[in-house]
């Protein structure tokens, strides 16, 4: 499966999306839950809190493994997505339409220092040797 | 470097993905393993357990050498062909591995044992022979593959692969073995499904693999044998014991004979040792997953999760726990998972069996 254009990622296999009011819509990469297999639970972090780049701020398991997921960039949580809480196989299903959570970001020139589709390709093709 | 078993190619070019699982490089799943999962309690499935290890023990005396070695006892084993189940222990009581050995006759006893304690388990059962029963040889047979087909349809399709086995198995009652032409098939394995456990020569098992996938049995990876086994209430050594843990305290102690006065390698230390600890089953009634290592508490006192994952039959989360004795089936006790303290049901093992659910919460 092709890795979006039009989306910016991290080394920790989130993918973001920036809107056009400045928000950012996260989600984690086709790669990351073609790793992981079915999903089976999603943990969403709570409306309002304030997360560090970097910083772990929700869960998405497998029937396999948990795995931590991480703030792409440091801001304000706006919107989490019921959905994916209720369905978590809707991960599996379209890892890209399947969002987890809106930043507001702290400061916008952070989003800069995200990867393009093409050095996350890159990445996942250096993980795969 | 990974070691690999006789169907690695086939299983890359089966799509699958592959994992290092105990130096060995095996699939962990094709596709969905929650699919995997359904097809063998609904259908059928097969499995590469070429890693495990098969040992012949041959010679005169074998029985009263294993009534040492293993602590269930071979006296059981009345039939040719009859299949024991049993943990060897060493002096301390402790768990070197969990196998299945099988009477054949009295000079030919065959066990399998895990891929990953299977030099360990060799080592040790040859020292043993050596210091007791010189007169016996021990074979690991690395020429014989292995492939399990479990699951309602399982033996049909065996026949269908193998027409010769029809006659040769069709009478086999659960944990019993036939040996013909080429082949040893047990009605034996390890999902809580009807099925086969089938050993043959390394060069014909592609070819069986690929007939048995063409009428219409699945490859299922270690994902989903993992929440087989788990679902049926069947220990996994490693996780749900070593060499440090007592069976009698990991849901073995119908596999430990006591009541017989034989004496066999770690008795005296078990019975010296007080049980403080037993294993039931734990149904997670909040949302999340279960996993080893979670702490349990409980009135009685701290416990721990020693296997958990997700339960595709129950749709639910499950989980073998090590809980202090005066924990009974029915209580509620809480689960530590992150920050949380989560509740969880205390049930009776095993959790499903032949296709269905046994748990009703």
């Amino acid at each position: 499966m092709s890795i979006p254009g039009d989306l910016k990622y991290t080394k920790s296999h989130e993918w973001t999306r920036s809107e056009a009011d400045g928000t950012v819509t996260v989600g984690i990469t086709h790669h990351a839950q073609e790793l992981l297999g079915d999903m089976v639970y999603v943990e969403t972090p709570a409306v309002g809190r304030q997360l560090a780049a970097g910083e772990e701020c929700a869960v998405v398991e497998s029937v396999k493994a948990a795995s931590d997921v991480y703030a792409p960039v440091a801001g304000e949580v706006i919107a989490v997505n019921a959905d994916v809480v209720d369905a978590p196989e809707k991960i599996n299903q379209d890892a890209y339409a399947a969002w987890m959570f809106k930043i507001k970001p702290s400061n916008p020139d952070d989003l800069s220092g995200l990867l393009a589709a093409s050095a996350y390709q890159a990445l996942v093709e250096s993980e795969a040797h | 470097m990974l070691k690999q078993t006789p169907l690695n190619q086939t299983h890359r070019d089966m799509g699958a993905r592959m994992v290092d699982f105990g130096g060995w490089d095996m699939p962990v799943n094709y596709g969905s393993q929650i699919e995997e999962h359904h097809q063998v309690r609904r259908a059928a499935g097969m499995f590469d357990v070429c890693h495990m290890l098969v040992v012949d023990v041959t010679g005169s005396g074998i029985r009263e050498f294993l009534q040492t070695l293993l602590a269930n006892n071979v006296d059981k084993l009345k039939e040719p062909g009859k299949a024991l189940y049993s943990c060897m222990l060493n002096p301390a009581g402790g768990v070197i591995d969990d196998l299945i050995v099988y009477f054949m006759r009295e000079d030919w006893f065959r066990i399998v044992v895990n891929a990953g304690t299977a030099d360990k388990d060799v080592a040790w059962m040859e020292q043993e022979r050596a210091a007791h029963a010189p007169q016996l040889t021990i074979r690991p047979r690395r020429d014989l593959a292995m492939i399990a087909v479990q699951g309602p349809q399982a033996r049909e399709k065996v026949w269908q692969a193998i027409p010769a086995a029809r006659a040769a198995t069709e009478s086999l009652k659960p944990f019993q073995a036939a040996e013909f032409d080429q082949y040893f098939i047990g009605r034996t394995g390890y999902t809580g499904e009807d099925g086969f456990e089938i050993m043959l020569p390394v060069a014909d098992v592609a070819d069986l693999w690929k007939t048995l996938n063409t009428l219409g049995v699945a490859p299922i990876g270690l994902g989903a044998r993992d929440t087989l086994r788990l679902e049926a209430g069947m220990n996994l050594y490693g996780q749900d014991m070593d060499e440090d843990v007592n069976p009698l305290e990991a849901g073995l102690a119908w596999t430990v004979e006591l009541t017989s006065p034989r004496d066999f390698i770690g008795k005296p230390a078990l019975l010296a040792k007080p049980v403080k600890m037993q294993m039931l089953g734990l149904v997670l009634l909040d949302k999340g997953v279960l996993r080893g290592h979670q702490k349990v508490a409980t009135p009685h006192g701290a416990g721990e999760i020693t296997s958990g994952s997700f339960s595709p039959t129950l749709n639910q989360s499950i989980a073998f726990a090590s809980l202090p004795l005066g924990v009974a089936v029915g209580d509620v006790v809480q689960v530590e998972i992150r920050d949380k303290l989560l509740n969880a049901k205390v049930v009776k093992l095993p959790f499903a069996r032949n296709g269905k659910s046994l748990i009703n919460i």
